[in-house]
């Protein structure tokens, strides 16, 4: 098999339990190269646990993650070094959380958010740093102008586009986006959600996108899985999802949401 | 002076000083990292050099000669309570003179008059992590100085140019270690911190309060962070020493009246005496006849 022909990312049986409450249950997926997959499912069906245990914040009881770098061949991240990890994490993925103010550095300036990932892997031209921050900032609609401000002045749209644009700037294979759009209002939604099916493609990076909006997950999602009580009942290509679900829990939450 | 038979020699007791010696071992042996150590309550409070003088106390010997600088000067109060603090506990002889002291316990600078082979530096800190306001949690910071994760670090000097046009951060500038640890080098203006590198005396850090000694073994390379475009500068002053005309030293600016009037002076007391002494001169000495009919 060539290269293409691999998935990115294997994920096999993962469990996890809090106490008594199992949050996932023999969890497996598998992410390719440039796909959107979109995990949905009502709140407390263990979405956000599954996708904290891929980036790495959460320890899983048991399961695999097979993960295919650039540089260092497969690698196992649940059974990877904490040194390792973290550095592809770094260079290879990015994660984009539902508040911006839980990924941003709120009290620096949008210039030295979106240049922290680089000073990170060792950039130290600050003329380069500058430009390149500009040019992020005109790709996620920010005016240039308020490269020196804190994120805190900015609106809720505008903190979520730097977060992005953070995550993007060290060109990632996968991002991981817990509910981007939540909290925010419907015309800045769809924008966001513009916006980010542009940079996806234009990137070409692949997305693990937790939602419990259907719509967002319509617009953006190559794959669909439905999740609930921690165990994955559904799978498979948005559109035919959507329009066809077989399982009834699925159906139950095409039906409830109105005018997908 | 003699020592007071009361106290143990170096007031603190033998067993205390055997853990920080131990301490101060592993500090000198890995360069730059924070060695936790269980600090004392000393007859004075955090923040007024704690940490240095419990490092000093497990350090001094009989035979040393110590000298204790506060802000560069050899007779402000901090400098004077050390150091009849530690005549009384051990009765060790004390100096002014940078060259003849074996010890030497300092606040804010170090001393214009190059260290030798031999002699030991003690520093007191008052905030040992150079993380801590960019990364609250000591778990994470932690992590960060096992895994050499110090980009961060460069987000702040950004920010600073970034604002000022500059890096403005004039003192306790962070440095890298041995190409390793990364470092606070306590609240030393960053005219000191060139200083620091390649340095052949022991340069030993003491931070009371937060429980962290660490250490530079003599020759150790100190590299302070900087961009390729910004490259890291010391200080310079408009106008040389007003007493001894030095321009090589680091200046304290003193108003001296309400018209806009001042003065640039040495900080170090010591090294602007010695050059005076040996008779260098400044713009507000006092004329050399007045001098000769004294």
């Amino acid at each position: 098999m060539s290269a293409l022909e691999m998935p990115l990312l294997n994920v096999e049986g993962i469990n996890k339990s809090f106490g008594r409450q199992q949050a996932c249950r023999e969890v497996s997926l598998e992410l390719w190269p440039g796909e959107v997959l979109g995990i949905v499912g009502e709140s407390g069906s263990g979405k956000s646990t599954l996708l904290k245990i891929l980036a790495g914040r959460l320890p899983a009881d048991s399961g695999f993650i097979h993960y295919r770098s650039t540089e260092e061949g497969i690698v196992e991240l649940l059974g990877a070094n904490e040194a390792q990890r973290r550095r592809l994490m770094r260079r290879e993925w990015g994660f984009v959380q539902q508040h911006a103010r839980d990924g941003l550095r709120m009290g620096f300036s949008a210039g030295a958010n979106i240049g922290e990932p680089m000073m990170a892997l060792g950039q130290r031209d600050y003329g380069h740093l500058r430009n390149i921050a500009k040019d992020w900032l005109r790709a996620v609609e920010i005016p240039e102008e308020r490269l020196d401000d804190a994120p805190r002045t900015f609106s809720g749209g505008m903190q979520q586009r730097l977060q992005i644009a953070r995550n993007l700037v060290t060109h990632p294979r996968i991002v991981l986006m817990d509910e981007p759009t939540g909290g925010l209002d419907v015309s800045v939604q769809a924008r966001l959600l513009d916006l980010l099916r542009r940079l996806v493609h234009e990137h070409n990076v692949a997305v693990i996108l937790v939602t419990h909006d259907l719509g967002v997950a319509r617009l953006l999602a190559d794959r669909l899985m439905v999740m609930r009580r921690g165990q994955v009942v559904e799978a498979g290509l948005t559109d035919q999802l959507l329009d066809d679900p077989q399982h009834a829990y699925t159906q139950l939450l095409v039906s409830s949401v109105l005018g997908v | 002076m003699t020592a007071d038979d009361n106290y143990n020699f170096g007031f603190l007791d033998e067993q205390t000083k055997r853990m920080l010696r131990r301490a101060i071992l592993k500090a000198v042996a890995i360069p730059g990292y924070q060695v936790p150590f269980g600090s004392r309550e000393m007859p004075l409070p955090y923040g007024w050099g704690t940490g240095g003088m419990q490092v000093t106390a497990a350090v001094i010997g009989a035979d040393d000669v110590l000298k204790v600088i506060d802000q560069g000067a050899d007779d402000t109060t901090n400098a004077v309570s050390i150091r009849r603090f530690f005549t009384r506990m051990t009765g060790v002889a004390t100096t002014e003179k940078t060259r003849q002291a074996t010890l030497i316990q300092t606040r804010h600078r170090v001393p214009e008059t190059p260290l030798q082979a031999g002699q030991i530096l003690v520093y007191q800190v008052p905030i040992p992590e150079p993380l801590r306001w960019l990364e609250p949690r000591e778990t994470e910071t932690r992590i960060m100085h096992a895994l050499s994760e110090y980009g961060v670090m460069h987000v702040k000097l950004y920010e600073d140019i970034a604002r000022h046009g500059h890096i403005s951060t004039a003192y306790d500038y962070p440095v890298l270690v041995n190409g390793r640890y990364l470092m606070r080098c306590s609240p030393i203006p960053k005219f000191d911190t060139p200083k620091l590198h390649m340095n052949p005396a022991l340069q030993l850090f003491g931070a009371g309060r937060e429980k962290r000694i660490y250490a530079l073994p003599p020759h150790t390379d100190v590299k302070p962070l900087d961009f390729a475009d910004h490259p890291f500068e010391i200080e310079h002053w408009p106008e040389p020493c007003a007493l001894c005309g030095a321009t090589d030293s680091f200046l304290d600016e003193v108003i001296l009246d309400d018209k806009g009037d001042r003065m640039f002076v040495c900080s170090d007391t010591d090294y602007c005496g010695e050059r005076r002494e040996a008779g260098h001169r400044g713009r507000m000495s006092p004329p050399e006849n007045l001098e000769a009919a004294e």
